[in-house]
């Protein structure tokens, strides 16, 4: 087997184990340290002796006979043990399971990637710290990685991540799975909820960041990624294939969606030769499972519009009355001032663009000072033919956007309408 | 050593029509040439740091007494003008190559394509101490 292939699979494999290890013993600093070590021993015998039949028993196996021999040791020792370790692969190569080793067999049954995610994202947890914990520990990143995609001092980031580790600690030791005593609206549920809403955070982080980058390649991939793992240890539940699907629809119009000189292109005016036609596909084919069983919920819904913008060759394809009726039961579900835009320019669709003004006037209050609002109405003023005040909400827009990139689009697209 | 140039919200010097009143290919044009020069500073190892920064309006002056409920102003202020609109750090080897790089800013396009001559301050960055005092 290559070297690469088993760097995937031990990549793959890495929050399973993390996560059985720490449902098990609940440190998760410890757990972290027994599986770094359980990887190492991976690296080091795998390549030579061939991959044993279970490999996340054995890593399972690895880590736990570390994590128990740590836990009995002071920590003065333990840091000496890891030392060792590292200079003395022999050493690690005595801790390997016996394959034949009956505990194996007990612990293959359950991913534990869930598990990690759930702590993770833990509701004790401000995004932020959910954000670079699951990176760091359901997706691998090295602290550094992650400080770099933020743009942060690396001891900030490491920060973080510790002061997250120790809230949980504090708030879920031992760390109990949430219940799904009450059905739909169970704790389990909230908890998953909570687990989008982080990854959706991590995938938008990287698609619209402020300043100068409007998307950092890396935090985007990530989320997907991510996404993939948590579709695959719940494939049947519609939020998270709505979820993943979403992200892979957004996702697939990356290169179209700036140009040359990094300067912001509208969705009517991307090429849409550029657009990814592989994820595309993958993602239209979730999207329409995850509606399968009706419209529940919002990484559903909005799934589907995402389908329905990514099946239009052309623009003046679009079904706009179809992302009409989808934006109306988003709004019914999670009724929110930025919903309720976007429903005002689908609404302009297919009503004309008065009829998406007079729904925007009722988001003066709620959205006051909002670039998107000034940016939306820029949008139908001009849709109807009123360049002056097109200009003008262009121009509002563009003072209260925070991000350069949409800043620049802003002022060129007043300045397109401005000359005579 | 380290440099910080700064630039604020004043008009430049060899132009006072305002960016958002400049023809759509003379933005594009200007803002090119400051993602070229950002380019340029990192590929050179120079660049620590660039910012823009929010616009004024946006601005929140907050003072306290580390007892009672902070007093806060919002923007805008009467002085648009002196207001931080961004900055650049650079590592360079001479003050000389940081007054270089400040004119070649100050170059910037605008209207017609004629450098706008910006004001760049350059302000050296407080280093540590040395060995010895």
């Amino acid at each position: 087997m290559p070297h690469t292939a088993i760097e995937d699979l031990l990549r793959e494999l890495a929050p399973q184990v993390l996560g059985a290890l720490v449902r098990r013993y609940g440190d998760f600093d410890a757990a972290e340290d027994a599986l770094q070590e359980a990887l190492l021993a991976a690296a080091t015998q795998w390549p030579a002796e061939g991959l044993p039949d279970n490999p996340r028993g054995w890593l399972i196996q690895v880590g736990a006979r570390r994590l128990i021999d740590a836990i009995r040791a002071d920590s003065a020792r333990r840091t000496r043990e890891t030392a060792d370790a590292i200079r003395d692969p022999e050493r690690l190569g005595a801790a390997a399971p016996d394959p034949s080793d009956a505990v194996i067999a007990t612990l293959e049954e359950r991913d534990d990637t869930l598990t990690l995610f759930f702590l993770c994202c833990h509701p004790a947890l401000s995004p932020a710290s959910a954000i670079a914990l699951t990176l760091r520990a359901v997706g691998g990143l090295s602290t550094e990685e992650i400080a770099r995609a933020f743009l942060l001092p690396e001891r900030t980031m490491a920060q973080r991540i510790t002061r997250a580790k120790k809230r949980i600690a504090e708030e879920d030791r031992p760390f109990a799975m949430p219940s799904a005593s009450n059905g739909q609206r169970g704790e389990w549920n909230e908890r998953l909820d909570n687990v989008l809403r982080v990854l959706y955070l991590i995938y938008t982080e990287g698609h619209t960041s402020g300043g100068e980058r409007l998307r950092r390649g890396d935090l985007s991939s990530e989320a997907i990624h991510l996404a993939r793992s948590l579709s695959r240890a719940l494939p049947d539940n519609p939020e998270v294939t709505g979820l993943l699907a979403l992200l892979l629809l957004t996702d697939a119009r990356r290169a179209a969606r700036t140009g040359e000189r990094g300067e912001l292109i509208p969705l009517a005016e991307q090429d849409r030769g550029l657009w990814d036609r592989e994820m595309i596909i993958e993602g239209v084919r979730l999207a329409t499972a995850s509606v399968r069983s009706g419209l529940i919920g919002p990484y559903q819904i909005q799934a589907a519009i995402a389908a329905l913008h990514a099946q239009a060759l052309r623009p003046e394809d679009t079904d706009w009355p179809r992302i009409l009726l989808l934006y109306n039961a988003l709004e019914r579900q999670a009724p929110n001032p930025m919903v309720t835009l976007n429903r005002a320019v689908a609404t302009a669709m297919v009503h004309g663009p008065q009829a998406g003004l007079d729904l925007t006037d009722t988001l003066a209050d709620s959205l006051s000072a909002n670039h998107r609002l000034d940016a939306v109405r820029g949008h139908l003023h001009e849709m109807a033919g009123d360049h002056e005040e097109a200009v003008a909400c262009y121009t509002a827009a563009a003072r209260h956007t925070t991000s350069l990139p949409e800043r620049d689009y802003l002022t060129i697209r007043a300045a397109r309408l401005r000359r005579p | 050593m380290k440099y910080m140039l700064i630039k604020t919200h004043s008009t430049a010097a060899f132009c006072d029509t305002p960016i958002h009143e400049w023809q759509p290919e003379e933005i594009q044009a200007h803002i090119g040439f400051q993602r070229a020069l950002g380019e340029q500073l990192a590929k050179s190892g120079e660049l620590v740091d660039a910012q823009g920064l929010a616009d004024p309006g946006q601005a929140r002056t907050v003072s306290s007494d580390g007892r009672s409920a902070p007093v806060i102003t919002d923007g805008p202020f009467p002085e648009t003008k002196e207001f931080l609109a961004g900055y650049w750090i650079i590592d360079v080897d001479s003050p000389e190559r940081a007054v270089e790089i400040a004119a070649q800013a100050s170059a910037a396009p605008g209207p017609g394509g004629k450098p706008i001559g910006e004001y760049i301050e350059v302000r050296p960055v407080m280093s540590a101490p040395p060995t010895e005092l």
